[in-house]
């Protein structure tokens, strides 16, 4: 029987790692992540989650760390946001071409300068294309559930890839949430132990890193490819699998009211809340509106993209993160490109806004939709529309 | 200690963790050094390596040096990729995860890896009092990325980002004392070792390797190519480093310094510096300069092991 509390989010992630028996935590503070690896310190502390808390002295060593925890065959978590996130990033990289497992939680924060404590996008789209699976997560229920089918997905043989959950900083990391925490019974049913083939080990050598001349790397990049796109297969029988067991299903994208709806806004992230409140109203005015919410962000689920959106004349994408001096939002990118070679498509609209903690309401929402559709229909000079920028 | 040598490969396993076929230059003397100190340290150990001649001479795809578990992953992080094996290790051990009794865990990197790129992770590991190794092979400069100067490189030696030139000494900054950055971290065991002193450095890997906690090694590895030394002269090259005085062998154990051997009367830094091409721009005064700083050194060095 899950057990209902009232919690603060990062809390609860802290939770699920301790439920999960992580063997070592490596982590660096950062606004706003501090809580969720200041809850894995004091779990430590007081003897309650037998691990190894490595207090680093950068990201960088602590996702370096990661590694070195993970290529032992140790179940490994870190969590980062904005600037501890760029300081990782080579580190990302070698952590999924040299398929370490290793779960972080990204409590998503803007990138300096100027500095920015604040949510947004910026942190996951720079390290995009880092190799690593990445989900998005709306409320703290998903965090709880995800947290978990995270060790899951990483850690199974056929995937042994490092994903990261993405939860808004502060709008999601610091709410406290009705929560469902399962048991730990419940927990060891559904994650089974770490076993990474290969790891170090004096018994059965085995020489890991080793640089590629020209005539195999691109066949590393490949196969890495391969892997990546291949893991959804995983993830979406451990979301089902996680579904009958806890009663909460998950899909790489959702679908809010967009059944045969003229009108589709695309969000991802905590923001999709306050978008479903802004269709309902627009919905009771009639407006052929409906929302679609992108879960998973790699590897990207270009075909559900497609099914979901295929009805639709206009999709309006909210991104919060720019690509300055770019086409915008990074995310309307990419939904372009997987719609550019499919007939018929809506028209792409592409909206940033959200940016540094800046939060967007209902009736921004309600705003974004309607001129969207104005777009849509006029035309517009621009490549995209920044949202609530003050003159 | 010198006659001494000619015993070694009596006292030394034949058993190669580093094994030949690997790409070092002829007369490297730091591919010496990490086979020898592989051969002190055993079987029952995971090494990790920074990026830096010793990993690119060993591991190209799909060909391997080490028979021994080994990972590189990056140039400045190895004493943190060290940290979270020797906690993963730790940890597995203690909830009967995993059993691997006693395996130690060696971090290895070159001089630049070490002293420059490579040291607020090196710092947070010895601080964090890791069970663990790091040995750092300097042969005084970036050698794989082409000879460019790194702070461990000797005050004048001409590198390619050093050079000397009609209004430079080459490089202009004296070495920096790495040793005694390690020891200051109140580490349990620092030691500076040669493959040209093969018992010592034999003795001092087994003692590092013994030490519960963190232990840092200090190896000089001269590089024919970047120092542009005769390769037949490596050996001989890395004893003058010791007997000049400019490489003093010590050891310091819990904050107590102790040297390695007796040199009542230092050798003339001239008969080192003459023999190495990065050298041969130095001046009569430049020499002169390196001795006086070289004798003031190993006598504060000297008062420490009193
Ligand atoms: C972040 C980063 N910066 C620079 C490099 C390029 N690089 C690779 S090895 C190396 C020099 C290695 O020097 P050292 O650590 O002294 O080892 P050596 O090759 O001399 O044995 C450099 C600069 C790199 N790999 N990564
Ligand atoms: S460049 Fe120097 S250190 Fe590197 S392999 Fe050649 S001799 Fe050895
Ligand atoms: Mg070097």
């Amino acid at each position: 029987m899950a057990i209902k509390v009232g919690m603060e989010v990062s809390v609860a992630m802290g939770e699920m790692v301790k439920l999960a028996s992580a063997d070592v935590i490596a982590a660096y503070p950062i606004t706003p992540q501090t809580h969720i690896v200041e809850h894995l310190a004091e779990l430590v502390a007081d003897g309650e989650l037998d691990a190894e808390f490595i207090a680093v002295e950068s990201e960088h060593s602590a996702m370096s760390a990661c590694l070195g925890s993970a290529a032992v065959g140790a179940r490994t978590f870190t969590a980062s946001a904005g600037q501890g996130l760029e300081l990782m990033h080579e580190v990302l990289y070698v952590a999924s071409a040299m398929r370490l497992p290793i779960v972080m939680a990204v409590a998503n924060r803007a990138l300096s300068a100027p500095l920015s404590v604040w949510g947004d996008h910026s942190d996951v789209m720079a390290v995009r294309d880092t190799g690593w699976i990445q989900m998005f997560t709306e409320n703290g229920q998903e965090v709880v559930d995800n947290t978990l089918c995270a060790f899951r997905i990483a850690e199974h043989p056929r995937v042994l890839l490092p994903l990261m959950v993405h939860l808004d900083g502060f709008h999601l990391s610091h709410m406290i949430e009705p929560l469902l925490l399962p048991e730990q019974s419940e927990v060891d049913r559904f994650l089974p132990p770490n076993s990474y083939p290969l790891s170090l080990d004096p018994a059965r050598p085995v020489t890991m890193g080793d640089f590629a001349p020209p005539v195999i790397y691109t066949e590393t990049k490949w196969a890495q490819e391969v892997n990546l796109r291949a893991s959804k297969e995983v993830i979406l029988d451990c979301w089902k699998e996680f579904g009958d067991a806890f009663g909460r299903y998950y899909s790489p994208v959702e679908s809010y009211h967009s059944e045969g709806a003229r009108v589709l806004l695309l969000t991802m992230g905590s923001f999709s809340e306050t978008a479903m409140l802004a269709v309902d109203s627009l919905r009771s005015q009639g407006v052929d509106v409906g929302l679609v919410r992108l879960r998973l962000w790699r590897p990207f689920p270009f075909d559900e993209l497609r099914q979901a959106v295929k009805e639709a004349e206009v999709l309006i994408v909210l991104d919060r993160a720019l690509s300055v001096g770019g086409p915008g939002g990074p995310v309307c990118s990419e939904v372009k490109a997987a719609l550019y070679q499919v007939e018929p498509r809506p028209k792409v609209v592409s909206f940033v806004g959200g940016l540094g903690g800046r939060d967007i309401t209902v009736s921004g929402f309600e705003e974004i939709i309607k001129r969207g559709m104005d777009i849509a229909e006029k035309g517009s000079a621009s490549e995209f529309e920044m949202f609530g920028v003050r003159e | 200690m010198d006659k001494q040598t000619v015993y070694i490969p009596r006292l030394a396993s034949t058993k190669e963790r580093f094994a030949p076929g690997h790409r070092a230059c002829i007369g490297c003397g730091e591919a010496l050094a990490v086979r020898l100190v592989c051969k002190a340290l055993g079987d029952n150990v995971i090494i990790a390596n920074a990026t830096g001649c010793m990993e690119i001479v060993s591991s190209q795809l799909p060909y391997t040096s080490w028979t021994v578990p080994w990972i590189h992953t990056l140039f400045e992080n190895t004493a943190a990729v060290a940290s979270g094996m020797e906690s993963g290790l730790k940890a597995m051990n203690r909830k009967g995860v995993k059993s691997l009794p006693g395996v130690k865990v060696v971090a290895m990197a070159g001089d630049g890896g070490t002293s420059d790129i490579g040291l607020q992770a090196l710092s947070g590991a010895l601080e964090r009092g890791h069970n663990f190794l790091y040995v750092c092979f300097d042969n005084e400069a970036y050698m794989n990325t082409g000879i460019q100067r790194s702070s461990s490189t000797p005050y004048g030696a001409s590198t390619t980002t050093s050079p000397a030139g009609k209004v430079s000494v080459g490089k202009f900054s004296w070495k920096k004392n790495m040793p005694a950055i390690a020891v200051a971290h109140n580490v349990p065991y620092v030691a500076t070792a040669s493959p040209s002193y093969f018992k010592d450095l034999f003795s001092k890997v087994k003692k590092a390797v013994a030490v519960n906690g963190p232990a840092y090694l200090h190896v000089l590895s001269v590089c024919p190519v970047g120092w542009r030394s005769a390769p037949e002269l490596s050996v001989r090259m890395g004893r003058l480093a010791v007997q000049t005085g400019m490489f003093p062998l010590y050891e310091v154990e819990n904050g107590k310094y102790k040297l390695s051997m007796d040199l009542p009367k230092l050798r003339p830094v001239a008969d080192y510096l003459k023999l190495q091409g990065r050298f041969r721009h130095l001046t009569q005064d430049m020499i002169q300069e390196i001795q006086r700083r070289v004798n003031e050194e190993y006598a504060k060095l000297k008062e420490k092991a009193a």
